[in-house]
């Protein structure tokens, strides 16, 4: 017990100084981009939070099939956190990517292929968190959630193929294509790790809030 | 093929009781025209720009129509306790996936093969091309597929017929976007070389979707 808290203390403080160095090098380090200037640093979250939004459904995919599986309560518990983490960053990577669009663009939002496919995207995992509050046991409604998860993890590459061939604007993977500065390489490795760390942090949280709810429950019924 | 002799059976069953309650397909099928008839009011169109709209209107139609009648599918199962009749009859879920499957599939194509001509009537509009069944086929399977997947799970739930609207429309996204502009594609005339990359990502979703759902289904209605 006392190892596990010092661990979660330990990545709650890699996680602070990650943040403040990430920040540091978003906002003073990096030099403005020469043609979206200062806007185009908030591709600096934008990108880490959409990696992390994809991570975190990944991890709900993983949870959701071990679950149905192993049949451990534990899977459903990581399945359900990630999900719920996972809604927050794409929330966020869709008003971040929303700002940058303004200025941008000229319009907060576009029906182009990323955007459209996080929308979705979004949804689903809605529905995954809705379906689970109207199932009427709890072990069915993480059977159903677990069902959701998986379909969902699956739609996301037809949807995506789906939207691209429809049409696209969003800017291409400069990422991958050398096109980025040394010092905008690094600016961006350190806030993608630094926002990697920070759902480690949050997952970890929210799992062992899950696990001393169903401790308490399960302490409850024993004492009623 | 004793497999297949037990899916015919289930399907055959729906179809037995729908030739005799004709609740799916009559009261599907007036909600079809309503929608037809609401989209008309909601763009004033003229023949041109009816030409643009009229493949989004089709599809949510044939959308909408297919959460309804699914969601019907499970419903009647479990009201009269039949869906418990079933699991404990002697087969597997996996048969009673098909075959409820199946049979869905078949109202909802009935029910597509009056709405289209009728769609065609109304808007005056050249639907009843080879191509046009082709992607009303593909996508159908698709609904289907996915549907009854879901349609089974949200009748266990408290708001049943709120679940499957939830899950499914977000799901099939991807296959409403690519019927939608392959009906665009063939509405205007384009051969079959420039409908077929919208037609591979239905059929993938269909293949995809129907094993996922053949190996899920079992955990949406144990116990």
């Amino acid at each position: 017990m006392q190892e596990r808290h010092t661990f979660r203390i330990g990545l709650l403080g890699l996680s602070f100084v990650l943040m403040v160095a990430a920040l540091y090098l978003v906002f003073i380090y990096v030099p403005p981009e020469k043609e979206m200037g200062i806007v185009q640093r908030i591709f600096y979250f934008h990108v880490p939070l959409a990696w992390v939004a994809f991570l975190a459904f990944f991890i709900v995919f993983l949870g959701s099939v071990l679950y149905l599986w192993k049949r451990e309560s534990k899977w459903d518990v990581l399945a359900n956190s990630s999900a719920e983490v996972g809604i927050v960053f794409t929330t966020l990577f869709l008003i971040t990517g929303s700002i940058w669009a303004k200025p941008i663009w000229g319009v907060w939002w576009s029906w182009d292929s990323r955007l459209t496919a996080a929308l979705i995207l979004w949804l689903i995992y809605i529905a995954y968190i809705i379906v689970r509050s109207f199932a009427t046991e709890e072990s069915r409604g993480a059977r159903f959630a677990a069902v959701v998860g998986i379909v969902g993890f699956i739609d996301v590459p037809i949807t995506a193929l789906a939207i691209t061939l429809w049409r696209t604007q969003h800017p291409g993977p400069t990422i991958f294509q050398g096109s980025l500065s040394p010092p905008m390489m690094l600016t961006l490795l350190v806030c993608l790790v630094a926002f990697t760390i920070l759902y480690c942090l949050l997952l970890i949280q929210r799992v062992s809030m899950k696990n001393d709810e169903i401790e308490i429950s399960r302490l409850k019924e024993l004492g009623s | 093929m004793r497999f297949w002799r037990k899916v015919i059976a289930i399907t055959w069953k729906d179809t037995l009781s729908e030739m005799r309650t004709r609740e799916i397909i009559f009261s599907v099928l007036v909600f079809t025209l309503l929608v037809i008839v609401i989209f008309n009011f909601a763009f004033v169109a003229s023949q041109e720009t009816m030409v643009l709209v009229a493949p989004g209107i089709l599809w949510v139609t044939f959308a909408f129509a297919g959460v309804l009648s699914l969601n019907r599918s499970f419903i009647l199962e479990k009201e009269e306790g039949c869906l418990e009749g079933l699991m404990v009859s002697p087969i597997s879920r996996e048969v009673i996936y098909v075959g409820k499957m199946l049979g869905s599939l078949l109202f909802l194509l009935i029910i597509e093969a009056i709405a289209l001509p009728i769609f065609a009537f109304l808007f005056n509009l050249a639907v009843l091309s080879l191509q046009l069944v082709v992607i009303t086929v593909l996508t159908t399977v698709g609904f289907v597929a996915i549907g009854t997947l879901f349609s089974a799970l949200a009748v266990n739930t408290k708001a049943r017929e709120m679940v499957l609207p939830i899950l499914f429309l977000p799901i099939i996204a991807p296959i409403i976007i690519c019927a939608v502009k392959a009906s665009g594609l063939a509405l205007s005339g384009e051969p079959w070389s420039g409908l077929s990359p919208w037609l591979q990502i239905i059929g993938a979703f269909d293949a995809i979707f129907l094993v996922v759902s053949f190996l899920i289904f079992t955990f949406v209605i144990e116990e």
